[in-house]
């Protein structure tokens, strides 16, 4: 049974106007256990309103989501996050910048964690001191350190591990590596990757980048005006290059893939 | 002059208006959204206060007040949250609708005096001071020290020293519990709350009644001290607790939440000095809101000066080099 299930998703925007414009276009989508779904589409595909319509940010016109075998569609959105974690393309948007490390990392786990008079306590922060260190950004020693002093690198690394540090049953990573410099972003996705191995997630990650799009995970869909025009994994995908998917993007939609966000290589 | 006197006159209401400056530290720092039904809790509070000390129960009176204000919280909160109505306007939504409130809990008059009728042993009834914390505690004083000379602002001081230090270490133990860290969270980023799986909505709304219910309990301790409520009392209270809030920043900063906590105690100590110092320099009684208009005006664009002042050095600087 797949752990998440879109059945044909439709959102339009400012509907009944002239400015009426079609967002999710009937997506369906099985996802399966452990499946790491790298989204591609040019600029307002829907691949974000996809995300916001899983995370419950809108109500849907139509469909039906369903998480491991619960129908969440009309389920709100922080009841929805208790197995859902995600992660944006600003650091600034997954962390508190006047808490400290230690208390970001509380929140986050509050949802899964023992019941506990004080949000820090010796067993958390032991927990969360370990997390920290995989990091290797040196983070476990200034645990008391409030979150805005840190560089956009480090808090989008703080936040992958507020994403994940519940065990979430799907993880959406929505360009969380788009605003970093490409040292850290290699570094951010290195991390992304380790985490998402270890814990078994399952993981859908929107990037404008076709070479690690091709790279990470076990599968690639394309979107296009609300529509997913491209699915591809397996064999067919091992042999894919960059070239070939733009060929395939053209077939598809019938136009040249016109993003000027979009990395080639 | 009787300096220490004066000082004690200033930290006794420094420290009756202290409740009311967490209140406003929370709303504005902590959720970071301006409050303003803070002038209306204010004086509910104090109204709520009289009509139950008048009744004969002093001490729940205070409670009552208390829980007052959590209820105008909560009414601004669903306004602000579930409504989504704008939190400026709905605090003014709130404060407006609370007078007509407050005068029908004063009983359609526009002040309340802390006395009731009683009949003496002749028969014929006269008003009767009710009792009230400080009264009780001023007594408690003179009989155990064997004095009846004592300075009833000290009086006042003392206790309400213990009553709001217990506050505050509730407070900064509050603020360290799950639900405290989410309130925190949800005025810092209210985004990440959500994602956290926490009920930001929820988490909003108790942080403004916790707020609301410490401003009025300020209201309750001076209707209890002045032994008076009136309806005018809240007006510009929100500029007298911003004031206080900044001035604490000065001295210990805003680095964290405990001593977020304990400067806004230090600072609504040190606005009231200041206050005394400016009517020993002659300033009418009436010339109160402008002065705390000022200091917050002056707090509030110190950073932009000081830049200024950088900012001009380092040309100065650069020109000298040429």
């Amino acid at each position: 049974m797949s752990e998440l299930s879109l059945i044909s998703l439709c959102k339009k925007f400012e509907r009944s106007t002239p400015n009426e414009k079609v967002a999710l276009d009937h997506i369906s989508l099985e996802v399966n256990q452990g499946d790491f779904i790298t989204i591609l589409g040019s600029n307002g595909a829907g691949k974000s309103t996809l995300f916001n319509a899983i995370l419950g940010k809108f109500p849907l016109d139509s469909g039906k989501i369903i998480l491991d075998g619960e129908n969440i569609t009309k389920q709100k959105d922080y009841k929805r996050a208790l197995n859902i974690g995600c992660l944006y393309q600003s650091p600034l948007k997954g962390t508190a910048p006047n808490m400290t490390i230690e208390e970001n990392l509380a929140l986050a786990y509050t949802r899964k964690a023992k019941r506990s008079f004080f949000a820090v306590n010796k067993k958390d922060s032991e927990r969360f001191r370990e997390m920290l260190s995989t990091l290797g950004l040196g983070l476990e020693d200034r645990m008391k350190t409030n979150m805005g002093l840190l560089s956009g690198g480090q808090r989008q690394a703080a936040a992958l591990l507020m994403a994940t540090i519940a065990e979430p049953k799907l993880l959406l990573l929505d360009e969380h590596t788009a605003a970093l410099d490409p040292a850290t972003a290699d570094k951010v996705l290195a991390l992304t990757k380790q985490i998402v191995e270890e814990q078994h997630l399952t993981c859908l990650m929107i990037t404008h980048n076709m070479q690690s799009a091709l790279d990470l995970g076990n599968r690639t869909i394309m979107m296009d005006r609300g529509r997913i025009i491209l699915d591809v994994s397996g064999k067919e995908r091992e042999n894919l290059t960059v070239a070939d998917l733009l060929e395939k993007f053209k077939v598809a939609s019938g136009k040249g893939f016109d993003n000027d966000r979009m990395m080639l290589v | 002059m009787d300096y220490l006197g004066l000082l004690i006159s200033a930290l006794s209401q420094g420290m009756l208006y202290a409740p009311m400056a967490l209140g406003v530290f929370i709303a504005f720092r902590i959720l970071n959204t301006p409050d303003l039904t803070i002038d209306g809790s204010l004086v509910l509070g104090m109204c709520v206060c009289a009509v139950v000390t008048i009744s004969g129960h002093p001490y729940l009176a205070l409670v009552c007040g208390l829980l007052a204000g959590a209820l105008a919280g909560l009414v601004t909160g669903i306004l602000q949250t579930s409504l989504k109505i704008h939190p400026i306007l709905s605090g003014v939504l709130t404060m407006t609708g609370l007078y007509t409130i407050n005068y029908m809990i004063l009983g359609g008059q526009s002040n309340l005096y802390l006395q009731s009728l009683s009949a003496n042993e002749s028969g014929s009834s006269v008003q009767v001071a009710s009792n009230t914390l400080y009264k009780t505690f001023y007594n408690f004083l003179c009989t155990a020290f064997n004095t009846t000379e004592l300075d009833a602002n000290l009086s006042v001081l003392i206790i309400s020293t213990v009553l709001i230090g217990i506050a505050a270490i509730l407070l900064c133990v509050f603020f360290k519990t799950r639900t405290g860290i989410a309130i925190r969270a949800t005025g810092d980023n209210e985004e990440m709350v959500r994602s956290s799986s926490i009920n930001a909505d929820a988490s909003r709304i108790l942080g403004i009644m916790l707020s609301n219910a410490l401003v009025a309990f300020s209201g309750a301790l001076l209707c209890q001290q002045q032994r008076y409520a009136d309806l005018n009392c809240g007006n510009g209270m929100l500029v007298v607790g911003l004031a206080s809030v900044i001035i604490g920043q000065i001295f210990l900063g805003k680095r964290n939440v405990t001593l977020g906590v304990f400067s806004a105690i230090l600072g609504s100590l040190a606005y009231r000095i200041i206050l005394q110092a400016a009517y020993q320099a002659d300033m009418p009684s009436y010339g109160v809101k402008l002065l705390s208009a000022i200091i917050v005006v002056i707090a509030l664009i110190l950073p932009l000066i000081k830049n200024k002042i950088i900012e001009y050095r380092l040309a100065a600087d650069a020109d000298k080099e040429d």
